[in-house]
């Protein structure tokens, strides 16, 4: 109990103070982050509405594929990358590897598949809505995905929070591909497994309440932002 | 601007799993009045009016426009039996139809302004249309659909479960819309509509159109024992 309170403690110190190493190691896990976060969602929710509309041949081959990717192990997505991206590996020579690039295309890939499971479920019960009023106004496949994920935008912000909140505590992938380097590539999480390492619990539990204060903060920006719950029923 | 119509299905037949639903059926639907569908539950009305709007997938036959298919759809417009309502505000659900066919901003907000007055919703433009009432909800409907001005408009009872006064400001959208030129093919079970508003009709019987013609001797000397029957109230299945 004592070290989490002087967990607590520590954490407000660091906070209260603006630490400068807290500072930009905060700034780093967003930027990360909220990059991948953004280039996925741009990949996984339009995939996710087109998986929810389109009939064809592999289509249940590939909701399936996609269920079992939302649990990719982050550690063997890590090491793909890490392969990928290694001097000897195809993608060598763009000279990725240990940069925060390399840790983006490793949430991408871990998340991208979460986000758009979860909006392939949420726009399958719009478009069980819709269908018959878009399908009679003869509205061509884009402007049908385009409907749906603006009319479903409420339900799309959880599946990209979801993205979000398995990014922002993901540790196993950027330590590999990222390497935890000091001013460059350390991140909230690798900086809780390396202060645990180093028997300094105070400051782990510290960095670990400023990540949880964090991502409880981005979600509720998020959710003021869009205005979730203001507009009647949804 | 020459019109779509008439609409001609020839043999056209509809089976799900084995079983008919509809057909073989032939009919010629001209370019004006109102056509109304009447039949018993499952006896069809609503399958012939999807065939007819080109969203049930025919097993057999034909149906054609005087104009190509792809335009044909462009120029018609389908009012469900429960109104689906966009999740968005009433005055978006106006826009929505118009967006899509790329109007002027400028028109299509005139054209906004001018339906929400007609239906009665202009304090209501801005509340979320899935909160408005069923009735509401179907004017609006009717409205989205007619802010396109279709050559043809199919309604598939429009006004079930609807009260004397929503049905009244119903029917009233549709005789505007008639006098504006709109072609008009709706399915109802509710007789007095049919002889306050139909200028011809069909009588559905088990998936087969079983008589059909103008509607005072539709109404007035119905030729079969069954729609005798139909009109006296019978369980005719």
């Amino acid at each position: 109990m004592s070290d989490i309170y002087e967990g607590l403690v520590s954490a407000f110190w660091l906070v209260v103070t603006l630490d400068p190493d807290l500072v930009q190691i905060s700034l780093r896990s967003l930027q990360v982050s909220l990059t991948a976060l953004f280039i996925a969602s741009a990949i996984a929710l339009p995939f996710g509405t087109f998986l929810a509309i389109r009939r064809f041949r592999y289509r249940r081959l590939a909701i399936s594929l996609l269920n079992a990717l939302m649990g990719l192990p982050p550690v063997v997505v890590g090491l793909i990358v890490y392969i990928l991206l290694s001097r000897s590996g195809p993608f060598g020579v763009l000279g990725l590897l240990f940069t925060p690039t390399a840790m983006i295309i490793a949430q991408v890939i871990i998340i991208t598949p979460l986000i758009a499971s979860i909006t392939h479920q949420a726009m399958r019960e719009l478009w069980a809505e819709y269908h018959d009023l878009l399908i009679s106004m003869n509205t061509s496949s884009g402007q049908r995905i385009r409907t749906l994920i603006w009319d479903g935008r409420r339900n799309l912000l959880t599946a990209s929070l979801a993205g979000f909140g398995r990014a922002i505590g993901e540790v196993g992938a950027i330590m590999i591909v990222g390497g935890n380097i000091d001013n460059a590539t350390r991140v909230l999480t690798t900086a809780i497994a390396l202060e645990t390492g180093k028997g300094d619990f105070a400051l782990a539990l510290a960095l670990g309440f400023v990540l949880i204060a964090l991502a409880i903060g981005i979600n509720i920006c998020i959710h003021w932002l869009s205005r979730t719950e203001r507009e009647g029923r949804w | 601007m020459n019109t779509i119509l008439p609409l001609t299905l020839t043999d056209v037949s509809v089976r799900r799993r084995g079983k008919r639903l509809l057909g073989p059926v032939d009919v010629i639907m001209g370019s004006s009045g109102l056509t109304m569908i009447l039949g018993p539950n499952g006896s069809g009305k609503t399958t012939l009016l999807r065939v007819m709007h080109g969203v049930e997938r025919l097993s057999g036959g034909k149906v054609e426009w005087s104009v190509g298919q792809d335009e044909a759809r462009h120029r018609q417009a389908y009012v469900f039996q429960t109104p689906i309502m966009l999740r968005r505000t009433v005055a978006d659900n106006l826009r929505y139809p118009l967006n899509l066919i790329g109007i002027a901003r400028k028109e299509i907000e005139a054209e906004i302004v001018e339906w929400l007055a007609r239906i009665g919703l202009t304090p209501r433009a801005g509340l979320q249309a899935t909160r408005l009432s069923g009735g509401e909800k179907q004017k609006l409907a009717i409205a989205r659909a007619l802010i396109r001005k279709p050559d043809v408009l199919f309604l598939d009872e429009p006004c079930a479960n609807l009260d004397g006064a929503a049905t009244r400001d119903i029917e009233a959208l549709l005789q505007t819309a008639l006098s504006n030129g709109t072609r008009i093919i709706m399915t109802t079970h509710d007789l007095g509509q049919a002889r306050r508003l139909a200028d011809d009709a069909i009588f559905m019987l088990r998936g087969l159109l079983h008589e059909a013609g103008p509607a005072d001797a539709f109404f007035n000397a119905p030729q079969t024992a069954e729609l005798r029957a139909f009109f006296r109230g019978d369980i005719i299945t």
